[in-house]
């Protein structure tokens, strides 16, 4: 007799199940925890300082300043996501966000170049610095902490040599429009009864997007059924997808209400939705998780290693400049001293937002919700009237708080063997 | 005079979900050699951790007595106090400090705060002739080989005043000259008084050396026997709980063509330079046909494959390699997996495996490709080709996303197996697919290799074991210092006629 049964069919003896291979079912709780962890803290952070605020920072005003005034901050930490996911670090996105600043007023002010070309180039620039960057990363192999330090304080000097140590302004109309801008009320307005006239276009983008989560969510369930994955249970989805729902047409009526859509929502959104798409469903996507999760192994699977890597660094550096278009459009000006620190808030956001400072783990819409987390607290705590001194204590306390909480869920996950 | 030197009674010990040890008792003898055989999820590991005070006591129910005391350690600082050192399957040595300075971490030779080298130096140079290790004090850890390093960590044992040395799985990773050495070492130790407890998945060493050897399976104690006597059926019936005529599964071969050939390949270090590590080395593969490739440990076999595998280690790399008859050349591993060649590691965890991520992507990870279209993946695709691998390669995990750092070795294995086999490859070089997995899972292991060769593919494979190359391979490659010395086919082969080929030449080299 031999252990196992000689068929054919690749079936491989059964054995009884050792007790080490089981998963047991707590530990799929944790994961949630893990996962979901950081929209319950934004949700319990925005609600505190509701309260704090007597509702002010729910009003539609403030609703939209909190999106412009950080657009910049998560477009940066949508491509520093992917750069700690890969198991690197980007320290010279402020200076990055300078310098294309720079150049996009030096070519748009100075020398009256075409606005639409102008940005192109500018991404152009951003891009070339990334791929600078990531020439010394990826295929010299010097450490992404030295190489980006050193292109902190080299894309510094070179703001200042392009701005001459004085600001250049004023930007043309159609790229302030994008930074601080808002879409126009193309179907004009209707009365929401107590709430006030609303901006009806800005309200059927709302139903519009709500309209294409639940089908999407739903088409992406049913497709898993049908292949007989697990899903969560439908009374979870329902109440996922409607507490979705509730919040996004709860911020688009607020800003219809103010002034419509701002156009960097609209961009935000395209980011956020394609960058999503990116990492979930593309090969590059699957690429950069696996070049984090274990460098060797991707290398020993066909991965390009250092192309996924070179082209992470060239992606952030195109983000970077975006950024630096809009914060200096927003501000009307390019300043020598523009996008300071920039850095490590990007890098707050995607480790508040679930990154593992190992790499391999980490999602855009993470990152995004914890630049939110951030931003939040920055503009609550102005409206409560709080020292800036305060408002960074409560930063670092909170990326603290986030690191440690994700430390102790890994830990605790991981004990059992 | 055999009186008792360790008790442990009763001992439980839970995680979520899971019950790793349910009572299990140990007795082990003043001045013996012990070991603890089992599958791997049988509790061994847990059942050290216990007794080294890894889990503290309170983490775990039953009681442990040693020397007569009855102990409650709260950590591995308490049971190092009491004599009880574990070394552990993955050495835990600093690399870049001194052989002295890692035998005395922690436990630093100073006067007034600071370190005394003299002292330093001349007690490691003691130690290591107690265990010996001829090399000097000052040298890096890093500059040793596997075996060296596990002497370092005996001697490093020896100089906290060991009196129960708990060894897991020390000869994995050595070469049989380093293992043979390493148990002629551990008998000097116990006529020196020193009790050891090993866990071993190597039978025929636990037969060789242990006084007695105790039994898990599924976290309960099965029996202990004396080793006199013993036969390895016998412990692995004990360990599997079933009569085990074959270890190996049976199989017809029906060998096809040449599919792969390789001329004249030769590979050189990468660390140090101008150091050959592969030398004119040829071979053929035929389709539905299984080669082995035997070597100690540094005979290059790894290098050899990984090299061919699109230069994946190794500079100045010469050769020619031709797959059906055609050259081809093979200069990244993408290339090498277009066309149809799969390497397996034999380090799963370091290159095989993304631990972080589920069953379903590390599956996917090299044959991603397979499964987009213009670059997007299809995940429900996915996971319905995981899927059917969990269920055909018998994967034991509740779903294909359970994380693969969770899994047990066997079913890790199994994980890079079913990634290679789904590129779909012609030619599988398997390197050590059996290493760190239990008897069981061998058993499953050895079947898949097998019906991989019955659907047609040559397969190439790495083993230190020699019963397991007599046991499946058609023919046998042997190599010894970056050469083939030898290729037997499988009427001929014989343990002993190997061993003489693997270690040919390599006295002449010296």
């Amino acid at each position: 007799m031999s252990v196992a049964p000689p068929n054919a069919d690749f079936m491989v003896g059964q054995q009884p199940a050792v007790p080490g291979d089981r998963a047991p079912g707590p530990r799929r709780f944790s994961i949630n925890l893990r996962q979901s962890g950081i929209y319950i803290a934004f949700a319990a952070i925005v609600l505190l300082f509701t309260i704090l605020t007597g509702g002010d920072m729910l009003a539609p005003q403030n609703i939209s300043n909190i999106i412009v005034q950080n657009s910049y901050i998560l477009i940066l930490a949508i491509g520093m996501i992917l750069v700690i996911i890969a198991g690197h670090i980007d320290l010279s996105v402020g200076s990055i966000v300078a310098a294309c600043g720079a150049v996009a007023a030096v070519l748009m002010v100075n020398h009256d170049v075409p606005w639409p070309l102008a940005v192109l180039i500018t991404l152009l620039v951003g891009g070339l610095i990334g791929a600078w960057q990531g020439y010394w990363v990826a295929y010299f192999g010097i450490p992404a902490f030295i190489v980006t330090l050193a292109g902190m304080l080299l894309f510094r000097a070179v703001t200042y040599n392009i701005l001459g140590n004085r600001g250049i302004g004023p930007f043309p109309d159609e790229v302030r429009t994008l930074s601080n801008g808002f879409t126009n009320g193309y179907l004009g307005n209707i009365g929401l009864g107590g709430l006030g006239g609303a901006d009806l276009f800005s309200i059927l983008i709302g139903v519009a997007a709500v309209v294409g989560i639940v089908v999407t969510q739903w088409r992406s369930r049913a497709g898993r059924l049908r292949f007989g994955q697990a899903v969560e249970p439908l009374p979870l989805f329902i109440a996922k997808i409607a507490i979705a729902a509730v919040v996004l047409l709860f911020v688009m009526v607020q800003l219809a209400r103010f002034r419509n859509v701002p156009w960097v929502l609209v961009l935000l959104a395209a980011l956020v939705l394609g960058y999503s798409l990116l990492t979930n469903r593309a090969v590059f996507g699957r690429q950069i998780y696996a070049v984090g999760g274990n460098l060797q192994a991707a290398t020993l699977s066909g991965v390009k290693v250092k192309s996924v890597v070179f082209w992470i660094f060239v992606n952030m550096g195109v983000l970077a400049a975006l950024a630096g278009v809009i914060f200096a459009g927003r501000l009307n000006q390019a300043n020598p001293t523009g996008g300071d620190q920039f850095e490590l808030d990007a890098i707050a956001a995607a480790f508040i937002g679930g990154a593992a400072v190992q790499g391999g783990v980490g999602k855009v819409v993470g990152a995004i919700t914890g630049g939110l987390i951030m931003g939040v607290i920055n503009n609550g705590m102005s409206l409560i009237g709080a020292a800036s001194e305060q408002v960074l204590l409560v930063k670092g306390a909170v990326l603290l708080a986030a690191v440690a909480f994700d430390v102790w869920t890994k830990r605790r996950a991981g004990a059992s063997r | 005079m055999s009186d008792v030197i360790l008790r442990m009674r009763g001992i439980s010990k839970t995680f979520p979900g899971v019950r790793a040890l349910d009572d299990v008792n140990l007795e082990v003898l003043r001045g013996e050699i012990h070991a603890i055989c089992g599958e791997n999820g049988a509790g061994k590991s847990t059942l050290m951790k216990v007794l080294s005070g890894v889990y503290p006591h309170g983490d775990y129910s039953g009681e442990i007595t040693f020397d007569g005391q009855e102990c409650h350690f709260g950590g591995i600082r308490d049971s190092e106090h009491r004599g009880i050192v574990i070394i552990h399957q993955e050495l835990a040595l600093a690399p870049n400090l001194s052989i002295a300075e890692n035998i005395f971490l922690g436990n630093e030779q100073s006067k007034r705060g600071l370190i005394d080298w003299n002292r330093t130096n001349a007690a490691a140079a003691e130690l290591m002739r107690r265990v010996g290790l001829r090399e000097n004090p000052v040298t890096p850890v890093i500059d040793l080989g596997v075996g060296k390093q596990q002497l370092v960590e005996i001697a490093k044992a020896l100089s906290k005043q060991v009196r129960l040395l708990i060894l897991d799985e020390p000869t994995a990773a050595l070469n049989d000259e380093d293992s043979a050495h390493l148990l002629e070492l551990l008998r000097g130790l116990r006529d020196e008084g020193i009790t050891c407890v090993i866990i071993s998945h190597k039978l025929n060493e636990v037969l060789e050396i242990a006084d007695r050897v105790t039994i898990l399976r599924d976290g309960k104690t099965i029996t202990t026997l004396d080793a006199e006597g013993l036969t390895e059926d016998k412990i692995i019936s004990g360990m599997v709980g079933r009569d085990l005529d074959h270890r190996f599964p049976p199989r017809e071969p029906r060998i096809g063509e040449e599919v792969f050939r390789v001329e004249d390949w030769t590979v050189h270090s990468p660390t140090q330079h101008g150091r050959l590590l592969v030398a004119g080395a040829n071979f053929t593969l035929r389709r539905g046909e299984i080669v082995g490739l035997a070597g100690l440990m540094g005979a290059g076999r790894t290098e050899l494959a990984m090299s061919i595998f699109g230069r994946a280690y190794g500079v100045g790399i010469s050769g020619r390699v031709f797959k059906d008859g055609r050259e081809i050349r093979l200069r990244s591993v993408g290339e090498a997996i277009r066309h149809g060649i799969a390497y397996a590691t034999e380090d799963r965890k370091r290159y095989g495996l993304n631990l972080i991520e589920d069953i379903k992507r590390n599956v996917s990870a090299a044959g991603l490709r397979k499964l987009a279209r213009r670059g997007w993946v299809d995940d429900n695709e996915e996971f319905k080709v995981a899927d059917s691998y969990r269920k055909s390669l018998n994967i034991k995990a509740p779903s294909v996303s359970s994380i693969t750092g969770k899994l047990s070795g066997g079913n890790q294995q199994k994980v890079v197996l079913s990634k290679w086999i789904f590129t779909d490859p012609d030619v599988l070089i398997l390197d050590e697919p059996t290493r760190g997995i239990d008897v069981g899972a061998k058993y499953e292991i050895y079947t898949i290799i097998n019906k991989l060769a019955e659907d047609g593919k040559a397969i190439l494979l790495i083993s230190s074991e020699l019963p397991e190359l007599l046991g499946l391979c058609d023919r046998i490659y042997t190599l010894s210092a970056g050469r083939i010395t030898g290729e037997v086919p499988r009427a001929e082969a014989t343990q002993e006629g190997l061993m003489t080929l693997m270690t040919a030449g390599q006295e002449a080299r010296r």
